[in-house]
C-alpha cells in the first residue's frame, strides 16, 4: 500500500494563499460563532432581556412613564385577593382544558378520516388548512359577526329555519354562553393545525402492522387502540404541548371578539396583563399577571421534553 | 357484496359503499362546511347592502340577491386600509428577510459547523419558541419606548423575529441534515472555504426549505397581532389586523359590512399566497413538528 505514495507529486501551480481575513473565516469555530452571532443577537435581546425584564418588573411597580422601584410580591399579595384576577386564572385554565380536548378528538378524527384513500385529498387538505393561515384576528371578527346578538346565522338557523327555539341565542351577552362560544371560536381555528401534525404522524406508520393485525383478526378499534394509538403517541404530546402553551396564552380571539366581558368573566390571564398593563397604564401589575402563567409554561414544556425523550427511544436514535 | 354474511373479512365490508359514505363523507362534508362556513359567510356579509344586512325576514341571509361594492369602496376609499396594507407587507418582508439571514447561518452552524455544545444551543433555540408573545409584550413595549422605536414599524421589524427565527431554525436544521455531507467534503476538498460550500452548495440545495421558512414567516408575521397593538399607536402605522379592529369598530353601532369586507381584504392575500405554495406550507408545518 505505501508503494503507491512512493513518487510525490509536483503541482504545477500553487494554489494563492488566501488573505488572512478569508482564512479567518474559514476556521470552523469562529466561523460557528459567526454565524450564530446574529440569531442569538436577536432571541438575546428581545426575548432572553425582556423576559428577565417582565419578571423584574413583576416586583415592582412601574407605570407608564416611570419607571418603578422594587415592591417585592406586593403585586402578587394584591392579585392573590383580587377576584378578577382568580377568574382570569379559572377561566385560562378552563378555556385550555375544553378547546384543547375539542381540537385534539376532532381533529384526530379529521386526520383518520384523511388518511383513507379519498379523491381530491390534496385539495380538501389545503381547504382545512385555511382557518389556520388566515389572521387570527380576521376571522375572531367573523365569528363576533357569528355570535352577533340579533343577527346571528346561528339563532336564524335554530329559530326561523328548524324552529327550535323562540328567541334569538345570546351569545355573548352572558358569563357561560359567552365562555363556551369564546371556547368553539378557538377550537375552529385549532383543528387545521392538529389534524395535519396529526395526519403526517399517521402517514409515517407502517401499512404492514395493519395487515399484520388483520391476519391476526384485529378488529378496527383494537387497530385504532393497538397500534395507531401508540404509534402517533410521540408527535401527539409534541404538538399538544404546543397547542397548551398557545391556548393557555392566546390573546387574540378574547380580545376580538370579547375583551373580558361580560363582566371580566372571560378574561384570559393574558387579556388581563394587556388590559391592567398597556391602557391601565399598571405595567408592574400587568407583568405580575404574565409572569403568573410562567409556571404553567414550564410545565407544559416537560412534558414536551419527555414526548421527545420517548420519541428517540421509540425509534432507536442515537443520541444525536 | 354489501349484504353478505359475517365471514366477508373486514376490508370488503370497510369498501361497502353505504358504510363509507356514513363514515368518510358525511362528517368530512360536516367538518369542511363548518370550517369553510364563516369565510362564505364574511364573503355574503360584505358584498349586501345594509338593508338586506340587517333584514333577516324578506330577504334569505344565505345569499346575496342585490351585491353591492359599497362596502369596499367606503374601505378602501374612506379609510386608510391602503396604507395598512402597505405598512403589513412592509414589516412582514422585512421581519421575513432578516429571520431567514439570522436562522439560515444559525441553522449552518448548529446543524454543519458541529461545535461542542452545538445540540445545546439548538436545544436553547427550540425552548425560546415556547415562549409566547403573551407574556413578553409588557417589558418590550417599555424597552421599545427606551429605544425610541414607539409607533414605528421598524421595532415590529426587530421583534418578529423572536418567534420567528426559533421555528425558521429549527425547519432548515431538518434540511440540512437531509443534504449529504459528502457534497460538502468534496468541495472541502477542492478547496473551497466553508463559506463558499455554504453560499454555493448548502443554499441552493436548501432552496425549498429556505422557501417553505420564507412563506411561513410571512404568514406569521402578517397574523401577527399582539405586538403590533401594543407598539403602534397611529392609524397610519397600524398593520391590518390591529387597524380593523381598532379603527373600524367605533361607537356603538358596528359597520358590519365594512368590517367584514376589511377581514375579508386583510385575510385574501395571505389566502392567495397560500394557494400558491400548499405544498410548502404542510411540509413545513409538519416538519417543524416532526423536528
Amino acid at each position: 500500500m505505501s508503494v503507491t505514495t512512493a513518487a510525490p507529486l509536483h503541482w504545477s501551480k500553487a494554489r494563492p494563499r488566501p488573505g488572512a481575513l478569508v482564512r479567518l473565516f474559514d476556521h470552523r469555530l469562529f466561523l460557528a460563532m459567526a454565524c450564530l452571532l446574529p440569531a442569538a443577537g436577536l432571541l438575546l435581546v428581545f426575548l432572553t432581556y425582556p423576559l428577565g425584564l417582565g419578571i423584574w418588573m413583576a416586583f415592582t411597580d412601574t407605570t407608564i412613564g416611570r419607571s418603578g422601584v422594587w415592591v417585592g410580591l406586593e403585586n402578587f399579595e394584591y392579585l392573590a385577593s383580587d377576584p378578577i384576577f382568580w377568574n382570569a386564572v379559572f377561566y385560562s385554565v378552563f378555556y385550555t382544558g375544553i378547546a384543547t380536548f375539542g381540537k385534539f378528538a376532532l381533529g384526530l378524527w379529521l386526520a383518520l378520516l384523511m388518511n383513507q384513500h379519498m379523491p381530491f385529498k390534496s385539495l380538501i387538505r389545503a381547504i382545512i388548512l385555511l382557518p389556520w393561515i388566515v389572521p387570527t384576528v380576521l376571522s375572531a371578527i367573523a365569528f363576533w359577526w357569528i355570535f352577533d346578538p340579533q343577527f346571528s346565522i346561528i339563532s336564524y338557523v335554530f329559530v326561523q329555519v328548524l324552529g327550535w327555539r323562540e328567541t334569538n341565542i345570546n351569545f355573548l351577552g352572558s358569563e357561560w354562553p359567552a365562555r363556551f362560544s369564546l371556547i368553539a371560536a378557538n377550537i375552529w381555528r385549532g383543528i387545521p393545525f392538529v389534524a395535519i401534525s396529526l395526519l403526517a404522524g399517521l402517514q409515517t406508520i407502517s401499512p404492514s402492522l395493519y395487515e399484520a393485525a388483520l391476519l391476526d383478526g384485529a378488529s378496527s378499534w383494537q387497530r385504532f387502540r393497538f397500534i395507531t394509538f401508540p404509534m402517533l403517541m410521540p408527535i401527539l404530546a409534541i404538538v399538544m404541548t404546543f397547542s397548551i402553551i398557545f391556548t393557555f396564552t392566546d390573546f387574540q380571539l378574547v380580545y376580538a371578539i370579547t375583551r373580558g366581558g361580560p363582566v371580566n368573566s372571560t378574561h384570559l390571564l393574558a387579556t388581563l396583563a394587556f388590559q391592567r398593563g398597556i391602557p391601565g397604564g399598571q405595567l408592574g401589575e400587568g407583568a405580575a399577571i404574565a409572569v403568573s402563567m410562567i409556571p404553567f409554561l414550564v410545565f407544559a414544556t416537560l412534558f414536551s421534553y419527555f414526548g421527545l425523550a420517548r420519541r428517540k427511544w421509540q425509534q432507536g436514535e442515537g443520541n444525536d | 357484496m354489501s349484504n353478505a354474511s359475517t365471514a366477508v373479512p373486514e376490508t370488503m365490508q370497510w369498501d361497502s359503499r353505504a358504510r363509507r359514505m356514513v363514515m368518510l363523507w358525511v362528517p368530512l362534508g360536516c367538518f369542511l362546511l363548518i370550517l369553510l362556513f364563516p369565510f362564505y359567510w364574511m364573503t355574503v356579509t360584505s358584498f349586501k347592502p345594509d338593508g338586506e344586512l340587517y333584514d333577516f325576514a324578506t330577504h334569505n341571509p344565505f345569499w346575496v340577491t342585490s351585491p353591492t361594492l359599497a362596502h369596499i369602496r367606503k374601505l378602501l376609499f374612506e379609510t386608510a386600509y391602503p396604507q395598512w396594507l402597505w405598512t403589513t407587507m412592509l414589516v412582514a418582508v422585512g421581519a421575513t428577510v432578516l429571520s431567514l439571514f439570522a436562522s439560515t447561518l444559525a441553522a449552518y452552524a448548529i446543524q454543519r459547523l458541529r461545535f461542542r455544545g452545538s445540540q445545546y444551543v439548538g436545544l436553547a433555540i427550540y425552548l425560546a419558541y415556547l415562549v409566547p408573545p403573551s407574556i413578553l409584550f409588557i417589558p418590550l413595549a417599555t424597552m421599545v419606548v427606551q429605544l425610541g422605536l414607539f409607533d414605528s414599524p421598524l421595532a415590529l421589524i426587530l421583534v418578529y423575529p423572536t418567534f420567528l427565527v426559533p421555528f425558521c431554525t429549527w425547519l432548515l436544521i431538518g434540511y440540512f441534515k437531509s443534504i449529504p455531507y459528502e457534497l460538502e467534503e468534496c468541495a472541502l476538498i477542492d478547496g473551497a472555504t466553508r463559506l463558499q460550500i455554504l453560499r454555493r452548495i448548502t443554499l441552493p440545495l436548501a432552496v425549498p426549505g429556505l422557501i417553505s421558512a420564507g412563506i411561513f414567516s410571512f404568514t406569521l408575521s402578517w397574523n401577527e397581532f399582539i405586538y403590533a397593538l401594543a407598539f403602534i399607536q397611529s392609524s397610519e402605522n397600524k398593520t391590518v389586523p390591529v387597524a380593523i379592529l381598532t379603527e373600524l369598530v367605533t361607537g356603538d353601532v358596528y359597520q358590519w359590512g365594512a368590517l367584514m369586507a376589511g377581514s375579508l381584504l386583510g385575510s385574501l392575500p395571505v389566502a392567495i399566497f397560500y394557494s400558491f405554495f400548499v405544498d410548502y406550507y404542510v411540509s413545513s408545518l409538519t416538519g417543524a413538528v416532526k423536528e
